[in-house]
């Protein structure tokens, strides 16, 4: 058993339209990064893990589609699926398997080529994972739909308005310009979003993620490995917490607020040994799952970087940009760096390393004091959430 | 099939076609796959029979008296399938509200349309389509549980404002 599992390579593919790569080379392209920055070959990996939704792409065995591309072969491995949160629940996979001692090196590779279809099948498809027979069968929820009815929850409690979930599209927009790996590298005003035309009420074409190609790769070490190799650079895994909810939205209690992900933060808190009561004070910054506008304010509240209701107010008062309370998505968020469903989970990891370690591009640096940043990744809405705390220092 | 799929099919010898953005050479697939799933509703049988006469049912375990909407055939709490069918109150509050506005293709032939969670006044919630006017709903608006026909032919249950 290993007492502690590290990150010690990273790598990221360019976020977007990729229509010049398959989904192989779309793969390498992150794969080729992590293996430099771990300083190791595909011969040094004992398992590797896939996370990729599928559906929308042509090719369903993509472990085995790198094991061939990228000489990962006859090495273990599987593809996972958990919605929007298959990324973390591929990052689960090889945590517990370094952790356990079964292995001393695991690779996570993140794909998603949501393009190779046209959007309209992408909506189609993107709706089915909430209950199909009860909610979209039926009632054709999209996957905006299905968080526009936390939206709308979440305004008619407290009071919180299209301007405020605007100003999270702004901010997201504001550090995706900054980030080279984007989709959308461009800022944007608070009028833009409004303007832009209604996707479900209350969400505007400005609060949704985009569909987008792209990969992201880690290599996770067991301290062993980390001593044996000599790492320098590398970030440990402190704690991880998983969720699951209703499949159906009618069986929960609140849409406020998703139980899976205070369920998940409450793990990983205290896994990590943080104070549930005030995680901000632990933290240099955060991850939160933004696929739309208001689930970043959710995410707020359900993280416990403020009170229940208050969540508006941090973006409001601006509390989330770099400077603030607890800077968030300082990457551009899904919301402008873009949302390849399986590589997300995996994309939030890169980029804790990336800040721990200060190696994040100009302008969107966090100050690193607490050297702990926060990933929460979640699948559906709320169907599955992941909440995994990153740190310069082992527990 | 697009023409200019075809055209390069028999000029080039390939069904490629060059992306128009990014200039770049994409193969278009010649297999394509329609899905239509075939599920089980054998347990849920009343459920349909119910909805016909206009009733919303739900299924409650005889031990336990859990109710179940959806309705399930088996009781977790109590490891049991000894449950029977009730008939819910068709009053309730709607919680929250959307409008899809993007719709997925095979919705095509609808406008825009209203979904709202209501908690029933017996508790489950249930989450439908609102017949309603979606701008003219206040908090605490009151709704009902009616069976209309879809365009498609089949009835569903949707949600109307009292």
């Amino acid at each position: 058993m290993s007492e502690n599992v590290a990150v010690i390579g990273i790598g990221h593919s360019k976020f977007g339209t990729r229509k010049d790569v398959n989904i192989a080379e779309l793969c390498w392209e992150s794969m080729k990064p992590a293996f430099e920055t771990a300083n190791l070959e595909p011969k040094d990996i004992d398992f590797f893990v896939v996370s990729n939704a599928g559906m929308w792409s042509s090719e369903a065995a993509i472990p085995a589609l790198i094991a061939e591309y990228a000489d990962l072969a006859p090495k273990g491995s599987m593809r996972v699926e958990a919605a929007c949160a298959s990324g973390s629940a591929a990052l689960r996979v090889g945590y517990t398997a370094v952790k356990s001692g079964m292995v001393d090196l695991a690779l996570i590779l993140g794909v998603e080529k949501m393009q190779e279809s046209p959007n309209p099948n992408v909506i189609e498809l993107i709706g089915r994972f909430g209950s199909y027979f009860w909610e979209f069968e039926n009632f054709g929820l999209t996957f905006p739909a299905y968080y526009a009815l936390h939206g709308t929850a979440y305004m008619m409690k407290y009071g919180a308005t299209e301007e405020d979930y605007a100003k999270v599209a702004v901010k997201n927009h504001y550090y995706g310009a900054k980030n080279p790996y984007a989709q959308f590298q461009k800022e944007i005003d608070v009028e833009t979003v409004l303007k832009s035309p209604y996707i479900a009420w209350p969400f505007k074409l400005f609060d949704c993620s985009p569909i987008t190609d792209g990969s992201a790769c880690v290599i996770l070490a067991s301290e062993e490995k980390v001593k044996e190799l000599g790492i320098d650079e590398k970030v440990w895994i402190l704690g991880q917490g998983v969720g699951t909810g209703t499949a159906n939205l009618s069986r929960r209690e609140e849409f406020t607020s998703l139980a899976s992900a205070r369920y998940a933060a409450e793990q990983a808190y205290k896994m990590a040994g943080i104070d549930i009561d005030d995680p901000a004070n632990y933290l240099d910054g955060a991850n939160v799952h933004d696929c739309f506008t208001a689930p970043e304010i959710i995410a707020y509240e359900d993280l416990r970087f403020c009170k229940r209701g208050e969540g508006y107010k941090l973006i409001r008062d601006e509390q989330t940009y770099i400077g603030g309370k607890i800077p968030v998505n300082i990457d551009g968020g899904l919301k402008a760096k873009g949302h390849p469903i399986g590589a997300t989970g995996v994309s939030q990891a890169v980029e804790a390393y990336k800040q721990l370690l200060q190696k994040a591009e100009p302008g969107r640096q966090a100050d690193i004091n607490k050297g702990r940043w926060l990933a929460h990744n979640v699948g559906g809405t709320g169907h599955y959430t992941y909440v995994t705390i990153y740190g310069l220092e082992k527990r | 099939m697009n023409e200019e799929v075809k055209k390069n099919m028999e000029e080039f010898g390939f069904p490629v076609i060059v992306d128009e953005k990014s200039g770049a050479m994409q193969w278009v697939d010649m297999r394509e796959l329609r899905l239509r799933y075939i599920i089980s509703v054998e347990n849920i049988k009343p459920f349909y029979e119910g909805l016909r006469e206009g009733k919303l049912m739900a299924t409650k375990c005889k031990k336990c008296g859990r109710i179940f909407f959806p309705p399930q055939k088996d009781c977790p709490s109590c490891f049991d399938s000894d449950i029977e069918w009730v008939e819910l109150k068709k009053e309730g509050t709607l919680e929250t509200m959307t409008v899809v506005f993007v719709k997925p293709p095979s919705f095509g032939q609808y406008d825009p349309y209203p979904v709202a969670i209501a908690k029933l006044d017996d508790g489950p919630r249930i989450l439908a389509w609102y017949s309603g006017d979606p701008q003219q709903v206040k908090p605490g608006q009151r709704v009902k549980v009616q069976v209309s026909r879809r365009k498609e032919g089949y009835l569903m249950y949707e949600l109307a404002p009292i």
